[in-house]
């Protein structure tokens, strides 16, 4: 029991990581983002890219310290986080942006989303196939802790990594100027545009944010698993689930979210069917809808 | 050459039928979104419980060497009808008891439960074995009228049972949506306060217009069962049973089930034939991956039309009132 409880610590970390962004966008500008999971999926292939490459050329092959993957996949964050800052910027840029300019229903932006998600799944499957692919190759080392668990090194490694850019977030969110305005807006994006917030400026800084976060879940998710197209598609579903529990726009509400939900998720493989983990997600997130539509963390709002 | 075109044509009469299964499922998310604005993001829940439940209740139940292989509940052996009926009926009880889940909550939070409880449907059936043999699903479905026509030409006596219920259901909706209950789903649609405001139970309709469209959803759903004749979890995913749906509605035409119509056969000729055309020209190595320029194709239409053409090819009519 204790030992799925602390499988769903990583794998609520990576959930959290991952709906940062979601919930910061849907915040500001209402529309739930459906392609964020496939651009989750982006950013680790794009990582997996420069894998093989410095495999290619042989560079940064030894392993890092206990874990499983070298230090080319740690130097590898850093293109594909860019590359999935681009990717998020030219996203609203091209696709949300003339949307909102129209004055549209946000829910056109929802079903464009969903256009741009076929749009990266299509690429991903055409440039990689649908083969699975793995950082590293080989065995995966284990640490035993008290307890009677069992622990890949690589999962103190996701945790970790996923606090740290967890916490970043949030300290630059609450004391840098830019991140104050950008909770103003997602709190409320009308009052914060009358008080002479940059709405559009500050959504470039939003989807830098999310572009960033969801890369780094991607390569997380990608480590702890395996690369396969639908990776980013099918864990979109509990990133949803996580951000609506935790409340419109709430980062702290979808930390809370990521982490309910991935124990969760764990622990119900010890009655259920581990295919039921998607299920177990949503099934809490409506129960939670049920007795507070606005999420555990969520305002209302008129 | 005679062959070649008899392949041809059979190629485009199943993809007829297929195309008009799915205009039945676009007209019925016209009911839920086009005419009454909700989001229902789980059309491929009433899709699946549609085509299991005709399946179950017109398929013998297994007997002998067969029983061992294949699990299921029940199984009525009943007819074709009754079958199709069934599908539409347990589909709007469905649609009710997830109306009083969530037709309360807000417009965002409806989309993403009711994705959620068409995965949560679709993960039970491929998880339960002992009701619908699991993820090998169900085969050897009965097909109506089976025995009038030498089975290569089967698929035409289909197309024309298809378009009858296809017929059937535009003309109810037209003359639906043309009456009071029709003009209050779209007062509801556009603005939910004024109506309730003017006395009518918001609520109380909303519930109405998903029941309906999940009936309309569960008939589709039997349709493609008895197509089919062999269903299985992995065919009701979200991509195939929700938003390939949604991507017909939008470019056809929210609110005009002319448009919904044709954004069936239009989306679904793009998807179908596009793999044929795809294959032609791309090199041998690069054949299976081919088919994914697909979601490339689909995915581009579908943000283009959104920008340059957001009323979709077949605009919403002014709707005037007879008495």
């Amino acid at each position: 029991m204790v030992e799925l409880i602390v499988y769903g610590i990583v794998l609520g970390s990576i959930i959290a990581v991952a709906s940062i962004g979601l919930t910061l966008i849907w915040g500001i500008t209402g529309v739930f983002n459906c392609a964020h999971g496939d651009q989750m999926t982006v950013g680790a292939y794009v990582a997996l890219l420069f894998v093989v490459m410095f495999s290619k050329v042989n560079i940064f092959q030894g392993t890092v310290g206990p874990f499983s993957f070298s230090w080319g996949v740690l130097i590898a964050f850093i293109p594909a986080i860019l590359f999935s800052v681009g990717l998020a910027i030219l996203m609203d840029r091209w696709v949300l942006k003339p949307l909102r300019k129209a004055g549209v229903h946000p829910i056109a932006g929802f079903i464009a989303t969903i256009g741009v998600a076929w749009i990266l799944r299509g690429m991903i499957y055409i440039f990689w196939g649908a083969d699975f692919h793995f950082y590293a190759q080989g065995l995966r080392p284990m640490i035993f802790l008290p307890l009677g668990i069992k622990l890949r090194t690589d999962e103190i490694f996701i945790v970790f990594i996923a606090l740290a850019a967890s916490a970043a977030v949030y300290i630059f969110l609450q004391k840098a100027k830019m991140g104050k305005a950008l909770r103003a807006l997602s709190d409320n994006p009308d009052l914060a545009r009358v008080s002479g917030i940059r709405t559009e400026r500050m959504l470039v800084w939003a989807w830098g944010i999310a572009g960033t976060m969801v890369a780094i879940a991607g390569i997380l998710y990608g480590i702890e698993t395996q690369l396969r197209p639908e990776m980013g598609w099918i864990f979109l579903l509990s990133l949803f689930a996580a951000v609506i529990l935790g409340g419109q726009g709430s980062i702290i509400g979808a930390l809370a979210g990521g982490l309910v939900l991935g124990i969760a998720q764990q622990v119900s493989t010890a009655w259920l069917a581990p295919t039921y983990k998607p299920a177990v997600s949503f099934i809490i997130m409506i129960l939670v809808l049920l007795f507070r539509p606005v999420g555990i963390f969520g305002k209302r709002r008129e | 050459m005679g062959t070649a075109i008899g392949g041809i044509l059979s190629f485009l009469i199943s993809f007829a039928v297929m195309a008009s299964i799915y205009a039945i499922f676009t007209m019925g998310l016209n009911v839920h979104w086009g005419h009454t604005g909700l989001i229902n993001f789980g059309v491929a829940g009433f899709f699946c419980v549609g085509a299991y439940t005709s399946a179950l209740v017109t398929s013998p139940m297994p007997t002998g060497v067969l029983a061992q292989y294949i699990k299921q509940a029940f199984g009525f052996n009943a007819p074709f009808l009754v079958g199709v009926l069934a599908a539409g009926i347990i589909c709007a009880a469905l649609a009710v008891l997830i109306g009083m889940l969530t037709l309360r909550l807000s417009e965002g939070y409806l989309a993403i439960s009711t994705i959620g409880i068409a995965e949560t449907i679709r993960i039970f059936f491929n998880n339960e074995r002992w009701l619908a043999n699991g993820p090998q699903g169900l085969i050897g479905l009965p097909q109506p009228l089976h025995g009038l026509v030498p089975p290569a030409y089967y698929n035409y006596v289909y197309l024309v049972i298809v378009l009858i219920f296809l017929a059937i259901i535009y003309i109810a909706l037209e003359k639906g949506i043309r009456s009071p209950w029709g003009r209050v789903l779209r007062a509801i649609r556009e603005d939910e306060i004024m109506s309730g405001a003017n006395g009518k139970n918001v609520f109380y309709f909303k519930l109405q217009s998903l029941a309906l469209g999940a009936f309309i959803m569960g008939v589709g759903g039997a349709l493609y069962a008895h197509f089919s004749a062999a269903i299985q979890p992995s065919a009701f995913e979200p991509l195939f049973g929700t938003f390939i749906i949604w991507a017909m509605v939008t470019l056809g035409g929210t609110g005009n089930n002319k448009g919904a119509i044709a954004g069936a056969f239009v989306v679904w000729a793009l998807w179908s034939w596009s793999t044929f055309i795809i294959l032609k020209i791309v090199p041998p190595a690069f054949q299976t991956r081919a088919p994914y320029i697909r979601y490339l194709l689909i995915g581009f239409l579908l943000i283009f039309i959104l920008l340059k053409k957001p009323k979709g090819l077949i605009s919403e009519e002014r709707q005037v009132s007879k008495f």
